[in-house]
């Protein structure tokens, strides 16, 4: 099938290379070489704009995964003028790439089916794609949204403002009775401009803002962005510091993936396990600050390596609470297993069929839950994970308990990897100095965070500065499967539906 | 009159408490100490002092919905026979004054909550009135099967008929209408599984749905009038399932009081090993209890 389609280049994770080594396309060929790809079950990691050196002109770059052949596929066409004809009615999952490539640039996608913003902000070019007067404010939410009509038809609002201690986003359900037509999601509360300011970078400051593209994802990104500069800058971390990274994000997992199955709990009103999760995943979170002094991994992950070493004596100890945050987490997980009150909320909730889940180019979790086998960690392995596997877990219904109870499978899976890792730790210093970065050079990065794949895309300019960086949250792929999710589901199911998806909105915000 | 008295101190006073014993069992299921028994009291003493905040597009109903569920429940209160005692106010066929006395109350908070015309709110009355056309009929059942057990039309007598006249006969439909007036209790006062009180999750509530736009003292009031419904429909429970009696004021009153707060015990530990049903399955088990209570008439009258 790729002998067909020769156009693209091909990528691995991590691999810098000149620009010049991306085709240019024709806006055609580029347009079907995604088609192309995608029925060969490819999957579009990134879709974004740049500038151009073409006056006038935006240039579209595409990132596609082969996961079966664990390479990547880059292009780029150039756009000229301020419209290109919409992939979406024949590749859905390139919707959000779309709106977002519309929103940043004023490109209008011809024959986009449902073209509203996505974060409600400026154009970087200063031309607006809805026509919207300067002077008129952007607000989120503020638009039409999908209606329903008819007998008994009734819209609920639910947001931005939330009754517990969440992210602001707004969710519009169109409902008969109880149960749920439609739901129309709309995020860009927590727009913060992050792509904006990492152009001109690095600088001492973007380690942060790469820390805190998704406070719960810090080790994920800060990873992607490390490997980014390393990459660059042609340095190879040390093997100790790869062990270290990938303990950390295992840990990341864990605890996040812990607090999951405790907030599904309290949904369904279980006290028991939502209650032990609660602590067991603070346990988690503070082995964390045992390796950096950080429960949420700040300053861990550092260009070059990891910015702290673990002597013996804390391996010992986190060895220690590892085994007690195991013996602990099965009692508490179990007990969901083993009560039928439970099971019979989460099964059949929300499921999301494996052809939508495909479709929709959902990753993560999310995707494994559905029955797609896709794991960054094996399918475009980076770091330890090149050298020491993971099973990929999956289950096949794609509802509430297949996303409940592949968390489960993962927790156990990456305690296991932990433990391992921990054993072996490789020896030797843990950073190496990072020389200035190549010029004109482009990168990705993959890396499998607890909500899925972390995407960053790096291009720099002739002085080797971030000329474009692009984020791609896993949960930008996963909002639309939640949206699909809920039809024809009963509206109060929506808390453990989204709790079972539990996606960032400031990762989706940027 | 002393234990007129005391009927109306206990009724007045211990509904909270029932609440703290629930709150606190299941902190201790679920590993933690929990709230002081007593938080209860001092939440609705803090909601007391608080300011008011009315919606500009509410009216009187918004205000008289708390006020008339809080007389409606005191005055059922006062028709009930507490322990071995008997009612205050007693007369033949109080038992339709009880049972409308909640749909009085039932009318007038899911009047507010339309008034207030909010999505989550009207959500949440659709729901309680829904759910409420099968609790109604099984507490009717209920109360047929005591009144044929007991040849009484009176509360008072009805809830002593199955202490008085217990037999072989009667023990079967009992049985029966316990069960039912269980379920019937969990879904009237919006415990697990049909509800979740400490939810925050308003698409999936019910009651808590209905009074999001209350705050401070109506608030305060509402919470006071759910625990007395509390009492008094555990009463109802407790004459049916521990229908004993010393016949000693000084021994009578400090059964009753142990009595009642181990079933809110048991509700507590009920919330505490079980998940909420989903809102479709509600029915059913609201079904469950109207047949319970249905087949123990059918039972007694064959």
């Amino acid at each position: 099938m790729n002998d067909s389609r020769p156009e693209l280049a091909m990528l691995a994770n991590g691999q810098a290379v000149h620009r010049a080594a991306i085709p240019v396309l024709s806006f055609e060929a580029f347009k079907q070489a995604i088609l192309d790809g995608v029925a060969a079950r490819q999957r579009v990691s990134a879709l974004f704009g740049a500038a151009s050196p073409l006056p006038g002109a935006t240039r579209l770059y595409v990132v596609l995964a082969d996961d079966e052949q664990n390479l990547l596929f880059a292009g780029a066409t150039d756009v000229e003028g301020d419209a290109f004809p919409s992939l979406t009615p024949r590749c859905p999952q390139v919707h959000l790439f779309e709106r977002e490539i519309a929103e940043q640039f004023g490109l209008r996608p011809v024959g986009h089916p449902w073209f509203k913003p996505v974060r409600y902000c400026r154009s970087w070019t200063g031309r607006d794609a809805w026509g919207r007067p300067p002077e008129q404010p952007i607000l989120p939410a503020v638009g039409d949204f999908y209606r329903v009509e008819g007998d008994q038809v009734h819209e609920v609002a639910v947001g931005p403002v939330h009754a517990g201690v969440i992210e602001p986003g707004h969710f519009r359900f169109q409902c008969h009775g109880e149960q749920v037509f439609h739901l129309e999601i709309a995020l860009g509360f927590q727009h913060r401009g992050v792509e904006e300011a990492l152009v001109g970078g690095p600088t001492p400051r973007t380690i942060h803002y790469a820390e805190t593209l998704s406070g719960d994802s810090t080790v994920a990104h800060a990873t992607s962005y490390c490997q980014v500069v390393e990459a660059l800058a042609s340095c190879q971390e040390t093997a100790r510091a790869q062990t270290l990274r990938g303990v950390a994000l295992e840990l990341e997992r864990l605890a996040n993936h812990v607090g999951d199955l405790g907030a599904l709990a309290g949904d369904v009103g279980f006290l028991p396990t939502a209650s032990y999760c609660g602590r067991i995943r603070g346990d988690f979170l503070n082995m964390t600050a045992l390796l950096c002094g950080s429960r949420f991994g700040r300053g861990l992950i550092r260009p070059g390596g990891v910015g702290f070493d673990m002597d013996a004596e804390r391996i010992a100890e986190l060895g220690r609470r590892l085994d007690a945050g195991e013996k602990d987490t099965t009692v508490a997980v179990n007990l969901l297993w083993n009560t039928q009150s439970v099971m019979a909320r989460f099964e059949d909730a929300g499921p999301l069929p494996l052809h939508v889940a495909a479709e929709l180019g959902t990753v993560g979790p999310v995707a494994r839950a559905s029955g797609i086998e896709r794991d960054v960690r094996r399918d475009q392995p980076s770091g330890i994970y090149c050298f020491s596997h993971i099973p990929v877990s999956t289950c096949e219904t794609g509802d509430v308990a297949a996303r409940a109870y592949l968390r489960w499978l993962e927790i156990q899976h990456s305690i296991g990897f932990i433990r391992d890792q921990l054993r072996a730790l490789p020896t030797g210093a843990v950073r190496v100095p990072v020389r200035a970065l190549a010029p004109d050079s482009l990168v990705i990065t993959l890396n499998e965070g607890w909500r899925g794949e972390v995407c960053h895309v790096a291009l720099t300019d002739a002085q080797g500065r971030f000329s474009r960086y692009k984020v791609v949250d896993p949960s930008f792929h996963n909002w639309p499967g939640l949206a699909y999710a809920l039809r024809n589901q009963e509206i109060s199911d929506f808390p453990i539906c989204n709790k079972s998806f539990n996606l960032s909105y400031c990762g989706h915000d940027l | 009159m002393i234990n007129i008295l005391l009927h109306i101190a206990v009724l007045l006073l211990l509904p909270p408490l029932l609440l703290g014993v629930i709150t606190k069992t299941k902190a201790w299921f679920g590993g933690r100490v929990g709230a002081p028994l007593l938080q209860p009291y001092y939440d609705l003493v803090k909601l007391m002092r608080r300011g008011l905040v009315l919606s500009t597009t509410t009216t009187w109903v918004f205000r008289a919905g708390p006020v008339v569920t809080l007389a409606t429940v005191l005055l059922a209160g006062l028709l009930i026979p507490i322990g071995g005692f008997d009612a205050p106010i007693a007369f033949t066929g109080d038992l339709i004054l009880f049972a409308y006395l909640f749909g009085l109350a039932r009318f007038f908070t899911t009047s507010a909550a339309l008034d207030t015309g909010s999505a989550f709110e009207g959500m949440g009355s659709a729901r309680e009135v829904t759910f409420a056309c099968l609790s109604e009929p099984a507490l009717f059942f209920a109360l047929m099967v005591l009144a044929k057990v007991s040849g009484s039309l009176t509360l008072t007598a009805m809830l002593h008929g199955p202490a008085n006249t217990f037999s072989a006969d009667v023990a079967a439909p009992l049985v029966l209408i316990s069960i039912g007036l269980f379920i019937v209790l969990l879904a009237e006062t919006c415990r697990l599984p049909v509800d979740d009180p400490t939810t925050h999750l308003e698409l999936t509530m019910i009651h808590e749905a209905m009074v999001l736009d209350h705050g401070g003292p109506l608030l305060s009031v509402i919470l006071y009038a759910a625990s007395i419904k509390l009492l008094v429909l555990g009463t109802v429970l407790l004459h049916v399932i521990a229908p004993f009696e010393f016949g000693k004021a000084w021994l009578d009153w400090p059964l009753y009081l142990v009595e009642i707060l181990g079933l809110a015990g048991i509700i507590g530990v009920l919330e505490s090993v079980m998940a909420r049903l989903q809102m479709r399955h509600v029915p059913y088990l609201l079904i469950g209890a109207l047949l319970f209570c249905g087949f123990g008439f059918i039972l007694l009258i064959r």
